[in-house]
């Protein structure tokens, strides 16, 4: 398949030799899960269960919250000790409402929902409804509700989903073993999907440091008729959804629109497993892959780990830290969050742990910028950082905004080549805060000059009302007057 | 959005610094340096030793006035960059207070009172070449014929030490003129270029770089050789250094198709003065010249084509420190309007229109 050129981007040290051929191997199960209840974007999950109720594997513990949100369920059979706030895997470290499943060890299944028998011939709202059910979000990282997005094909008319298994993060291999391990679950459940959005074809991305996984996927694909698996550069960040696409189709995203408007849906290896579970063997998402790595980690591994397990726990069975870490990441290193502490659960999105020594980090205090113009060369968005920087800088924002700030997808390469070591994702996520800060703001006054409106008109209809009121009164009152007076007059002529 | 952000990612960085960076320059700086101290000899040395040395004394004084720390500053190779690219524009038996007054020139008054280190809107050296040249011409071309180290010519080291720092005269018959300096004299004389040219070296010595001029500017070969090493290793693009000498060799080689008796060809141009120097070396520091890749163009081409308008039309026989600055100026505007099209937008920055797919 002929491959597009793409503008831009780094080529880091991928460090993914570590991990590479370590076969996924299952957590054993912990002593307490930790289910926050919002694991994606969108509202958080509603709980259904109370403390001290006893729940079966798969059972439906928190309800979606809204058309965007996802359910949670229990990844073990157990008891509900608390629903209680903790700190959640996010980089604000702020608490949240989170279900704390201590598991019995019986591993009990909950009643679930029946397969669907033929998925091809399935209505793709019947498997959409399933998707969702089963509380599938982008795996990958976006967390975003996956049955949202293969809804797409309800208004768009789609050509090609797009299997995302460029895994172009360093150090991640979850998705590289997936590959290579279950590639022809990983093949139905995109087929599925494709079903689902209506797209005739299935388009499997793999970069080329992935020569293995680029085999096997081939090999199973080569019975698919509808199915191309696809090898693209090693090029960071080339799994950026946008970016992808036009390295495929040779189509550029126009802002503000969707891949979708290009006939294009983007989802992650690890997606469309889960929902292959969930379409033929009706299980919920219970549990993910995590590449635990780092070079404070002892003995870094592809571990499956149920949802809610502590990210403590997958690094202790990891053999433990050797040495303190620098920086613990939620992620990749390029993209990733960093993690507030150990003591935070697994949660669906997180499809890495990596615990990075000082060397690793390789951070360096930042000097003066002596543009030497390469973070505008790499830059794949095609912006200007040197000079977004500066304007933040002086807090002018709207400056930033101007250059194009909001069209930054935070992917890092800047910050990662700079040779004066200037944060220049922080600022741009600064500004990108304070922006969405000042549109919601604008949003208020909005709302709130609307209210006052609505009050002022009230206030204006009632002093119409009632002039028009006193006008009558004084109306009929000259008129009484007119009568008695003229009686009067006429009483004294 | 939270407005907590702890701390941004990545949290990897490329092995890559700033003095990584100036490091390797001035590597790149080094086989057309070595050449020509062999063939300058004694008092080359001690010249460009002096401007170092006072570059970064000038630096120093500067950051303690400025009260800030010395490191990493004086370390990162700046200021040594910007003192060996002064000295190799400097006449190769330059005095000692052009030295100090160059290194003043480019260090204290186009560096530090613009900010310090990436602030500047100048580059410095050359702010210190022309500076120099407007108040001392006369110094400023007082260029010499080879006389390499180890030849019965060659000023010794007692001599050559007197001729820097005292007032040891110079040796006899070493005074020459640079070949875009003859030339001009020449035409200025009524003498075409067609003849003055028989009298100049030939193009291969202007190539390897026996002729006179500017101490690190002769050698057009070295200097591509360290050009060629900063495009290996990405210091820099293609961009500037193609630029420059596409619109100079264009320019000379149209004009002088048209009168080849009142402009020189387009190899000349290219082989005389600072062309090399500037291309690879000049043209392209980092700060002062634009950071896209489509600025980095027009700032090339209006560096080259400055630099043949002044040679030709102007007063002084060579015009790449000008033509810098002068682009050197427009760097800004240049920056504002040739920024690289966004993804997924018009150049203008409207989002792409959407085609029908069919
Ligand atoms: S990469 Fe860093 S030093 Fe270079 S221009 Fe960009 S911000 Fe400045
Ligand atoms: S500006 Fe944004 S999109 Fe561009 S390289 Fe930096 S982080 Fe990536």
């Amino acid at each position: 398949m002929k491959l597009f050129p793409v503008r831009g981007g780094v080529h880091p040290d991928y460090r993914k030799e570590r991990t590479a051929e370590a076969a996924i191997v299952a957590l054993p199960l912990p002593k307490a899960l930790y289910l926050p209840l919002q694991q994606h974007i969108g509202a958080p999950a509603e709980a259904v269960v109370e403390a001290g109720q006893r729940v079966l594997k798969g059972q439906l513990l928190a309800l979606a919250g809204g058309p965007v949100s996802a359910p949670v369920h229990a990844p073990t059979s157990g008891l509900v000790a608390a629903i209680a706030t903790m700190t959640a895997p996010h980089p604000s470290g702020l608490a949240q409402p989170t279900i704390i499943l201590e598991p019995d060890g019986r591993e009990e299944w909950a009643a679930l929902p029946p397969p669907i028998p033929d998925p091809f011939a399935a209505d793709p709202a019947v498997i959409r409804a399933r998707v969702a059910d089963c509380g599938i979000v982008g795996m990958g990282g976006a967390t975003f509700p996956s049955a949202v997005k293969l809804a797409l094909g309800t208004e768009h008319k789609l050509d090609i989903l797009l299997l995302n298994g460029a895994e172009c993060e360093p150090y991640l291999t979850c998705d590289d073993r997936l590959m290579r391990e279950r590639a022809e679950a990983v093949l139905d459940g995109a087929r599925i999907m494709a079903h689902a959005l209506g797209a005739a074809r299935v388009v499997v991305a793999i970069e080329a440091n992935k020569p293995q996984a680029l085999e096997i996927m081939a090999r199973a694909a080569a019975a698919l008729a509808d199915v191309t698996v696809v090898k693209v550069p090693a090029q960071y960040p080339m799994g950026s959804e946008r970016h992808l696409v036009q390295a495929i189709t040779g189509r550029e995203t126009p802002a503000r629109k969707l891949t979708a408007d290009l006939g294009v849906v983007v989802h992650n290896v690890a997606t469309a497993q889960a929902v292959r579970e969930a379409v033929r063997f009706g299980r919920p998402l219970l549990s993910r892959v995590v590449t635990v790595s780092g070079g404070a980690v002892a003995h870094p591994a592809n571990v499956e780990a149920p949802l809610g397990a502590l990210v403590s726990d997958l690094v202790d069975f990891c053999g433990g830290l050797t040495t303190p870490p620098r920086q613990v990441v939620n992620g990749g290193p390029m993209m990733g969050q960093p993690l507030p502490s150990l003591a935070v659960p697994v949660v669906k999105g997180m499809s890495g742990i990596l615990a990075l020594t000082a060397a690793e980090t390789n951070e360096q205090p930042s000097e003066p910028c002596i543009r030497c113009g390469t973070c505008v060369t790499i830059c794949p968005c095609g912006l200007v950082p040197v000079e977004m920087a500066a304007f933040i800088r002086k807090e002018d924002i709207d400056g930033a905004a101007r250059l194009g700030v909001q069209d930054c997808v935070s992917c890092g390469s800047c910050s990662y080549i700079c040779p004066a070591h200037i944060p220049l994702v922080h600022f741009f996520n600064y500004a990108k805060g304070r922006l969405a800060e000042k549109a919601r703001e604008a949003r208020r006054t909005d709302r709130v000059r609307q209210l006052v409106e609505v009050h002022n008109t009230r206030l204006d209809k009632l002093a119409a009302a009632r002039a028009a009121q006193a006008a009558a009164v004084e109306a009929a009152r000259a008129e009484a007057a007119k009568a008695t007076g003229a009686t009067g007059q006429g009483g004294a002529s | 959005m939270s407005q907590f952000i702890v701390r941004s990612g990545p949290f990897t960085h490329a092995p890559t610094s700033v003095r990584a960076t100036m490091g390797l320059v001035l590597v790149a700086l080094l086989p057309a340096t070595a050449f020509n101290l062999w063939l300058f000899g004694w008092p080359a040395l001690f010249m460009f030793l002096a401007t170092l040395i006072f570059c970064l004394l000038a630096e120093a004084g500067c950051l303690i006035l400025a009260k800030k720390p010395l490191m990493p500053s004086l370390g990162d190779g700046s200021v040594a960059l910007t003192g060996w690219l002064l000295a190799m524009s400097l006449p190769p038996w330059a005095p000692w207070w052009i030295c100090l007054l160059g290194a003043i020139f480019a260090v204290v008054l186009a560096k530090h009172l613009f900010g310090g280190l990436g602030q500047n809107v100048f580059n410095p050296a050359m702010v210190g070449r022309v500076a120099l040249l407007v108040s001392f011409p006369l110094q400023m071309t007082a260029f010499v014929s080879a006389r390499p180290l180890g030849s019965a010519a060659a000023p010794g080291f007692g001599q050559s030490l007197g001729m820097i720092f005292g007032h040891t005269p110079w040796p006899d018959q070493v005074s020459a003129a640079s070949a875009l300096g003859y030339v001009k004299t020449e035409l200025s004389r009524g003498v075409p270029v067609t003849q003055s040219m028989h009298h100049l070296p030939d193009l291969m010595d202007m190539a390897l770089g026996l002729h006179p001029g500017s101490f690190g500017e002769t050698s057009a070969l070295l200097l591509l050789l360290g050009g060629l090493l900063l495009l290996a290793r990405r210091v820099i693009t293609w961009h500037i250094p193609t630029a420059v000498m596409g619109s100079l060799f264009v320019l000379a080689t149209l004009f002088h198709a048209v009168d080849p008796g009142r402009y020189a060809g387009g190899l000349f141009h290219l082989l005389s003065g600072a062309t090399f120097l500037g291309a690879f070396f000049i043209a392209t520091d980092y700060v002062t010249s634009p950071v896209t890749k489509k600025g980095q163009l027009v700032y090339g081409c209006g560096v080259g084509g400055l630099t043949w308008l002044i040679r030709t039309f102007a007063g002084y026989p060579e015009g790449m420190a000008f033509a810098v600055l002068l682009m050197n100026a427009l760097t800004p505007i240049i920056d504002h309007h040739f920024r690289p099209r966004a993804f997924g937008r018009t150049p203008q920055g409207d989002p792409l229109p959407l085609k029908d797919r069919t």
